[in-house]
């Protein structure tokens, strides 16, 4: 063996002296070929020289060469009776395992005769091999005898230990393959064996299997506690070797804490005292004098600690315990170890998330602060950065924000990006003010620019346009943002944007004329890329809005012929089109057009989702995550660039953003030299001009969630697709998805006043065939037809391939009602005659006005509606789960006022409104009170007329 | 640099189904990680996020530094780092016990034996035993089967032990062994 290495080496080394690739090729292609005539001489090779080659043959395959033959020998190998042949063997085969049936069945033989043979030495090698490969077809053919040899009373030690590591293996690659059954129960007893090995590797195992099937190793939970106690408390004698510098067992200590960390803690009171001072003595024993100099002491000895610590982290049941950790974590956070640093940190994290230990956690803010400014080694700095993370709430975070901003001015380049994110997340998540929101934001994309990435931005412009009483200050720091003379691309991005929409707010102030804003933004412009070009373009065209005295000034800029002549075909259509809009519309149709965008859905912030998707799932640590996750349906379309596939007209994610590729120009992508008539045409046709150039209009046709895949009846029945979840979600929302199926997308886009509203509905072909005799028509029964108003214009019978048609609909409320109309669409389809009905989603709350009032006036005004009859009142169960802050957004959105502070009880909502008719108008007042212990929420309602309380009642009662 | 890096025939590669890293990927994993470990100072800690490379956040290289090696393992979560530590370093004190006042020539002389006792200390990535007495044994076991069957294999070994004890101290430091690319076989995974 020793000697066949020694040839191999020289091989090696007569290589490594400055030879050339060819000499080296050169002498293996000789070797090689000296091998391959020796396997296929007539002479038999005895085991030695067999042994030999196929060694050399295993080196050269190191070396990075194939190896095409040999296998056959290796395989004799492993059934020679000699301990090296067989070990080169099975060596050549676990690194060269071939899928060639004919020899896995040879491998296989020889492996189970190993196992059968009661020689420990051979049946190790075997388990190795089985382990080391741990393919399926391995488990396949051994899990079944594996577990025998496991738990078979005269098996050796050292093949026990063996056996048990190799079932873990291939339970690991193939779970299916491990039968569970009554070795189940002697493994669990193997806790209590001799042998301090059998017990490590034992543990091992059954701390994976105990995971996936905690029922059948429950058992193991009272044994493990009585072993850890015996080793604990022992005056390490009993231990064999196992003493490690001092500390008793500290592999299987910590082993056997992992294993309690599968379970809740032991219900037997009895089991639980013992466990409760096994972690006491532990801890206790951090406490004493080393009992040695050694490193390697104190190592093992923290190991334990530090398993300890989570195990008391994972039970979160004893404040003590809970208490005594974070002090002692505390400790090593000042400790000269680094390491000892770093797993503090770490251990902290999850600490921070218990309840019982947050503020414990928390005065240790400063000595993390610090460790985040003076730490030599970033992977400590990166647990410092984490650990903020985790242990900042309302209370700590300006001062936690300012840090983080701080460190980012420094920080390694590989964590900027994840830093940005949580600076992001918690000014979002714990600001009480918005212009600190806006400052954060602002600074860091002043740092770190290039690390802000989209969601950040995004983030910023959804808050600043849903709060009214940050966009004045917002506009007013942007614009002071934008004087420095370089700033980056993203500042200009959410300056253009944001001066665009509010900009008008400080144009009062001479120093920020409307003229000195267009000029700022359009000195950055000749800097910027083509995406941040195409936003500022859409901003200068909203200025023409906003400001009419320097329509001529931007109009000159988009004439001339570095923009109409703009070789990027996006920037010069945006060109040609604005100024064709600018030229053409009247003031009131570019009002309109140009609106200032209405609020964005509430919705949760797509940051965090970007922040899980780099750290690896569960790795954010943080309490909400849960309810994050929920939502996470809506942050999916928080991507601009998800536009459906017929609405595609326009590649750069931020024009999106701006909602322009949505409305005007949603009839498929039509080419630049069309487009201006296009745009002509649709502003002839005032009555279906009026799209306001909305926001979110592509997550409304995105949302992956409504994409129901029901099929088209193709019998001419006229069913009602009464999808209920599908109209239910419109109660609180008014743009969206309303109909899907393989060959008609149906969305919709409302705005409603007073007693007024206006429905575009769009109709999307996602065939490539024509849809003939297209005709759409919207009936209202009886009953509803004198309480509501609809008028509707034909649309064109022909929807071609990939198109999209729209339709508006002008409605009027006349009094109060009940029903909702029905969308009824019929066409012609490859043949076909299509017929479907939808509910159309125009419910009484739409009329709603918010009325903004006192706590004492909506007392007195709750006393005035006391008739039992303008009462009415809903107890029902929680259908989705319960979150303040979504559902404050579903009260905003279903039209009443959300008042706060008016509920003595701070957990209960209250809202109100009033709800314009044509004839009258009725006031309303409503009341939801969760209970989140029941998961059940009563709802009141008291308007000034039974039918509307019962018909609000009804509707709001199916959002929660 | 100047220090000779052994580290190679130690990294165990991770993958995630336990099938074997293409060869290309594996030296790859092991240039960057000694690229990564072997600029880190003195006193910084013995922990490395490994990133995508190593199979994403769960996993994590531990390393200690040994006069001109390094001894680098990557382990997943279910492991607990100070226990890692210690696992370097029964493997280096059993090493010096097999090899009597191990230097970097009998690891490469001896890969095979290096490889023998790891195996049985770790195998198909999780920890088999840490006593080193225990280790100890099973080695001296398998050598004595080893000299039982090949009467000849003292020479070679004799040979290195004369060269160690030449003490020349350039010697082992210039032997450059990243040149000779020495490929590792798909040894189990670390977990």
């Amino acid at each position: 063996m020793i000697q066949t290495e020694a040839s191999c080496c020289r091989i090696i080394f007569g290589m490594g002296k400055g030879k050339s690739k060819e000499a080296e090729i050169k002498r293996i292609n000789k070797e090689l070929a000296n091998i391959r005539s020796k396997f296929k001489g007539d002479k038999a090779l005895d085991g030695y020289s067999k042994k030999k080659y196929v060694c050399k043959l295993l080196f050269i395959f190191l070396l990075g060469h194939d190896i095409d033959f040999g296998h056959m020998e290796a395989v004799n190998l492993l059934s020679s009776n000699r301990y090296t042949e067989k070990q080169i063997g099975y060596l050549f085969i676990s690194v060269l395992v071939n899928s060639n049936s004919e020899l896995i069945r040879l491998i296989n033989n020889a492996i189970k005769n190993d196992l059968a043979s009661r020689n420990p030495t051979f049946m190790g090698l075997a388990l190795h091999c089985i382990a080391n490969v741990g393919s399926r077809e391995m488990a396949e053919a051994f899990a079944g005898e594996i577990p025998k040899i496991l738990v078979a009373g005269d098996t050796m030690d050292s093949v026990k230990q063996s056996a048990a590591l190799c079932l873990l293996r291939l339970y690991r690659t193939s779970p299916d393959l491990v039968p569970m059954g009554d070795w189940t129960s002697r493994v669990v007893h193997l806790l209590n064996d001799q042998h301090l090995g059998v017990v490590t590797a034992a543990t091992s195992l059954i701390t994976t299997l105990a995971q996936k099937n905690p029922e059948e190793f429950k058992t193991s939970v009272s044994l493990a506690v009585s072993r850890l106690s015996r080793i604990v408390t022992s005056a390490s004698t009993d231990l064999q070797d196992y003493t490690y510098y001092f500390v008793p067992a500290p592999w299987l200590s910590v082993k056997l804490l992992r294993l309690l960390q599968c379970y809740p803690p032991p219900e037997d009171p009895a089991v639980r005292g013992r466990l409760t001072e096994c972690l006491e003595t532990i801890l206790n024993k951090a406490q004493e004098p080393p009992k040695s100099k050694k490193v390697q002491h104190s190592n093992a000895k923290n190991a334990v600690l530090f398993e300890a610590i989570s195990l008391i982290i994972h039970h979160d049941s004893e404040p003590n315990l809970l208490v005594r950790a974070c002090n002692q974590l505390g400790q090593f956070l000042q400790h000269r170890e680094t390491n000892l640093r770093y797993l503090a940190l770490e251990s902290m994290c999850t600490l921070a998330s218990s309840e019982f230990s947050h503020e414990a956690v928390k005065t240790h803010i400063e000595t993390v602060i610090n460790a985040l400014k003076t730490e030599r080694d970033v992977s400590v700095r990166q647990r410092a950065v984490d650990l903020l993370y985790a242990m900042c709430d309302r209370s700590n975070a300006q001062q936690i924000v300012a840090e983080m901003l701080n460190y980012l001015e420094t920080a390694d380049y590989s964590i900027r990006e994840e830093i940005v994110l949580k600076v992001a997340i918690l000014a979002e998540k714990y600001a009480v003010d918005y212009t600190w929101y806006v400052d954060t934001i602002l600074n860091l994309i002043r740092i770190a620019g290039d690390y802000v990435s989209e969601e950040v931005w995004y983030r910023v412009i959804q808050i600043v346009i849903n709060r009214d009483d940050v966009q004045g200050y917002a506009a007013k720091t942007v614009f002071e943002a934008l004087q420095a003379p370089a700033c980056h691309e993203n500042l200009v991005k959410v300056g253009g944007y944001i001066l665009g929409e509010f900009g008008n707010l400080i144009a009062g102030d001479p120093r920020s004329s409307p003229l000195i804003q267009f000029n700022l933004l359009h000195s950055k412009f000749h800097l910027c890329s083509v995406p941040t070009r195409a936003l500022l373009l859409s901003t200068y065209i909203k200025f023409v809005n906003l400001f009419p005295e320097i329509k001529t000034t931007i109009q000159d800029v988009l004439r001339s012929d570095s923009q109409l002549k703009n070789a990027d075909v996006e920037l010069q259509q945006r060109a040609v089109e604005y100024l064709r809009l600018s030229t053409i519309a009247s003031t009131d149709i570019l009002a309109t057009v140009l609106e200032e965008m209405p609020p964005f859905p509430e919705r949760e912030s797509s940051i965090l989702a970007k922040l899980k998707k780099k750290k690896g799932p569960g790795t954010v640590t943080d309490l909400e995550e849960i309810k994050k996750e929920r939502s996470s349906d809506m942050n999916g379309s928080a991507e601009p660039a998800s536009v459906n596939a017929s609405a595609v007209s326009t590649p750069s994610p931020s024009a999106d953003l701006l909602g322009l590729g949505a409305a005007p120009l949603t009839n498929s992508a039509p080419p630049p030299s069309s487009s201006g008539s296009l745009l002509v045409d649709v502003f002839s046709d005032s009555a279906s001009a009026v799209a306001p150039l909305a926001p979110g209009s592509d997550d409304n046709f995105a949302s992956p969630d409504l994409a129901s895949s029901e099929v088209v009846s193709e019998e001419p029945a006229d069913t009602v697709h009464d999808a209920d979840e599908l109209f239910h979600k419109f109660v609180c929302k008014n743009n969206g998805v309303l109909f899907e199926n393989q060959l008609l997308q149906i969305g919709l886009k409302s705005e409603f006043r007073q007693n007024l509203g206006r429905m575009f509905i769009f109709y999307g072909n996602k065939t490539s065939t024509q849809f003939l005799n297209f005709t759409p028509t919207v009936i209202c029964s009886d009953d509803l037809q004198p309480s509501l108003n609809l008028q509707t214009k034909p649309v064109d019978p022909t929807v071609d391939g990939g198109a999209q048609v729209q339709q508006v609909v002008n409605i009027e409320c006349v009094s109060d009602f009940m029903e909702a109309p029905i969308l009824n669409i019929q066409f012609r389809y490859g043949g076909t005659f299509q017929n479907l009905s939808v509910k159309l989603p125009i419910t009484l709350n739409k009329f709603f006005q918010p009325t903004e009032m006192s706590s004492q006036d909506f007392f007195q005004r709750w006393k005035q509606l006391s008739n039992p009859k303008q009462e009415v009142q809903n107890i029902f169960k929680a259908k989705h789960p319960m979150d303040a802050e979504i559902t404050k957004a579903k009260i905003i959105g279903f039209g009443s006022a959300l008042l706060e502070e008016v509920d003595p009880n701070p957990a209960n909502f209250v809202g109100a409104g009033i709800i314009h008719t044509k004839t009258t108008q009725i006031g309303c007042l409503l009341r939801l009170e969760p209970n989140l212990q029941a998961q059940m929420y009563r709802l009141t309602l008291r308007t000034s007329k039974e039918a509307v309380s019962q018909r609000l009642c009804e509707l709001l009662s199916e959002q929660f | 640099c100047g220090a000779t890096c052994l580290h190679a025939p130690w990294q165990r590669c991770w993958n995630e189904e336990g099938v074997p890293v293409s060869e290309d990927t594996q030296q790859q994993i092991i240039r960057e990680t000694f690229h990564l470990v072997s600029k880190r100072d003195e006193n910084v800690c013995n922990f490395l996020e490994g990133g995508l490379l190593i199979g994403g956040s769960d996993n994590k290289l531990i390393y200690r530094h040994y006069a001109t090696l390094y001894f680098v393992f990557c382990v997943d979560s279910s492991e607990s780092e100070l226990g890692i530590l210690d696992l370097i370093q029964v493997f280096v004190e059993t090493l010096d016990k097999c090899f009597e006042n191990v230097c970097e020539l009998d690891l490469i002389f001896h890969v095979d034996k290096v490889h023998n006792i790891l195996a049985e200390m770790v195998m198909g990535g999780m920890v088999l035993e840490t006593n080193m007495n225990e280790i100890v044994t099973q080695i001296d076991a398998q050598n004595k089967l080893e000299k039982s069957e090949a009467g000849l294999a003292g020479a070679p070994a004799r040979a290195v032990s004369a060269v160690k004890n030449m003490n020349l101290p350039e010697i082992p430091r210039n032997i450059n062994i990243g040149d000779i690319s020495i490929k590792v076989p798909n040894l189990p995974t670390f977990k």
